[in-house]
């Protein structure tokens, strides 16, 4: 059974209709982390939020503390918020945006007080049409309240903050083409070293990243304690987090829960969440983590929903978007979907992901059109090992950016999970599925 | 003489001034032209070269980079149909042909009237609605081919014209002012935290 005792953190205005404006914000609690930061030193403001241990909720999973504690030496210049939300399946930084948008405000606010940073950016995916305009409301809101501007609260700390609108690009969540975005160039993921935007992110200057959930967990840490957060969750994986459900389930949706003490068996079949697969059929697999993962069989649906415990099996919990396939699912085709996205979507600078990423998807969609020969499994394999060699979890790189080595993971959970199911595919000349 | 209408340049000039390098504006500057022109014309690409300092060439080669940004014309009306994997287990694909045919145009393609645009989009986190459908990145409730015929038909008679605005149109939310953290003031400022900071480290130390 789910466990349900942890309070709601990021989620608690869901249940008003008006959660996005000041005067339900201002009702619920809103803004009192802020001015309870505002009296206390900056550092000890950071120091709570490492007491928290919360992992960065973007995809990587960075101790949000850790990254901030990089630059307690040099004192940082911009905090960018990532708000760039395009990880296939993922729709968590969606919801936030759009219903609470000043709790991300207000933690905003807060982290940019911690860091000493007087501007900040908040990069948000331009096809957030609504949620831009709900972000940019909630700014004017709080300039107008003094929480924003000079000499924010009658403090002496000064801040502003702009939101800046992407225009389709998935690359740009990777923090260092969100960054060239920002500069107001194409999104071409930069070199690394220097491996941190802390060392050198905007215009070359110290820069922290950080993501819209992570952002919007802040007002709850200070109002509570890093320590009260830490207790919830089990090992580094502390917190509640919000897991996008998607796929072949009856509930598809956001939902807050404790990490660790719930499974994915939880998330998917408990009838206040997923509420089971769609017409009651079984289910053959899921993705745990957004695409870039690799596929978990129905074997581990009693593994919990934490971090390291997703990354012993193999796979990654990512950016916290499940994908549920059931019995009927092609996975030739769900594996073909996939390789497209990544094809269409690669900045096109690195070689194997170029290349490699249009070949494979030639590949997969003659197998699942008619076409395919069985040569074509080894070839698929081959070919994703030139651009994650040994195939190894976590993939070995051989491009600049991650994008590259995300891109074998369906093709290689598919073809060792389901290797009937291709050659099916190549004695049927195609897909026989409806 | 300026492109831009006088309100949308006067924009464009605060939105410059919100950033502290004139180019960083760029993206935001070209959604400005499309909501002026409805796509990238030369004349607007050419004005976002002068107000980012950088060349008609740069602009298009970062504008090229990016979805949204359109070097065409596209009709009033720009349709994104989703078929990446949670649209896809939903029917993303029948969705998109279905759209295709109502419309009377490929994908990719404007309608005979020049009012809509047809897209493949790539996920738009909107995986709790399958398959999901934008326009003009505005999301719409069109879950089932019914459905969406229901909103070409109001949006061809105009009834959902306060929720969708034309193509180009992304924020309607002004911005209410420019930068309220005066630059030297705020230099001080971080001189005097950083110092006191340090001050409060040392004597932790000193412990």
């Amino acid at each position: 059974m789910a466990s349900f005792d942890a309070p709601s953190i990021v989620l608690s205005r869901k249940g008003y209709a008006d959660s996005f404006t000041l005067a339900r914000y201002l009702e619920t609690g809103g803004y009192v982390a802020l001015r309870k930061a505002l009296t206390m030193f900056p550092e000890d403001v950071a120091a709570e939020v490492d007491a928290a241990s919360l992992l960065g909720r973007g995809g990587a999973g960075f101790p949000a503390g850790r990254k901030w504690s990089m630059l307690r030496k040099s004192p940082v210049s911009y905090l960018v918020v990532n708000g760039d939300e395009s990880e296939p399946a993922t729709f968590k930084d969606h919801f936030l945006v759009e219903r609470d948008p000043h709790q991300l405000v207000e933690g905003v606010i807060i982290a940019a007080y911690a860091l000493q940073v007087n501007q900040a950016f908040i990069y948000m995916r331009g096809e957030f049409a609504l949620g831009l305009e709900r972000v940019q409301q909630a700014l004017n809101d709080a300039y107008e309240q003094g929480m924003l501007g000079r000499k924010i609260l009658g403090s002496s700390f000064s801040i502003d903050v702009v939101v800046h609108p992407g225009a389709g690009a998935y690359i740009c969540g990777e923090e260092t083409a969100l960054i060239e975005g920002l500069e107001g160039k194409r999104g071409f993921p930069r070199i690394k070293p220097p491996f941190f935007p802390a060392v050198s992110g905007l215009y070359g200057e110290p820069t922290v990243v950080n993501n819209v959930e992570t952002m919007s967990n802040l007002p709850w840490i200070v109002n509570n304690g890093g320590a009260a957060f830490a207790a919830l969750g089990g090992g580094r994986s502390t917190g509640t987090r919000l897991f996008a459900l998607g796929g072949r389930v009856k509930n598809p949706g956001v939902y807050e829960i404790e990490m660790v003490k719930n499974t994915f068996r939880d998330l998917i079949y408990d009838p206040r969440l997923g509420g089971g697969i769609l017409n009651d059929r079984k289910i053959k697999c899921f993705i745990p983590g957004g695409v870039s993962a690799p596929w978990f069989g129905p074997e581990l649906l009693d593994l919990p929903l934490g971090q390291d415990e997703v990354a012993e099996k193999g796979s990654m919990l990512g950016s916290g978007s499940i994908v549920v396939m059931d019995e009927d699912t092609c996975v030739v085709r769900a594996a073909w979907r996939i390789t497209k996205f990544f094809s269409r979507e690669s900045c096109g600078q690195c070689t194997p992901c170029r290349e490699g990423s249009g070949w494979l998807e030639r590949v997969l969609y003659r197998l699942e059109h008619g076409g395919g020969r069985t040569e074509d499994f080894d070839l698929l394999l081959d070919l994703c090992d030139n651009i994650a060699p040994g195939l190894t979890w976590p993939p070995q790189q051989t491009t600049i950016c991650v994008l590259g080595s995300s891109i074998p993971s369906s093709i290689n959970s598919a073809l060792t999970m389901f290797r009937d199911d291709f050659a099916a595919h190549v004695k049927n000349g195609g897909c026989t599925h409806e | 003489m300026s492109h831009f209408r006088q309100d949308i340049r006067q924009r464009a000039d605060e939105l410059v001034a919100l950033y502290p390098r004139s180019r960083s504006a760029m993206l935001p500057l070209l959604h400005l032209a499309q909501e002026q022109d409805g796509y990238l014309s030369d004349e607007g690409i050419a004005e976002v070269a002068e107000l980012t300092d950088t060349s008609a060439a740069d602009v298009r080669g970062t504008a090229s980079f990016y979805d949204m940004f359109h070097l065409e014309p596209v009709g009033k009306y720009v349709v994104g149909v989703c078929t990446n994997i949670a649209c896809l287990l939903a029917g993303g694909e029948e969705m998109l042909e279905h759209a295709s045919v109502t419309l009377g145009c490929a994908v990719g393609a404007t309608s005979e009237d020049g009012l809509f645009t047809l897209e493949e989009s790539e996920c738009l986190a909107g995986c709790d609605v399958a398959p999901c459908v934008q326009v003009n990145h505005r999301y719409v409730r069109s879950t089932t081919p019914e459905e969406f015929d229901t909103l070409i038909d109001d949006l061809r008679r105009g009834r959902l014209d306060s929720d969708v605005p034309a193509h180009g149109t992304l924020i309607r939310v002004r911005r209410s002012g420019g930068l309220r953290a005066p630059r030297a003031e705020v230099a001080e400022q971080r001189t005097e935290a950083k110092a006191a900071r340090d001050a409060r480290a040392a004597k932790e130390e000193k412990k």
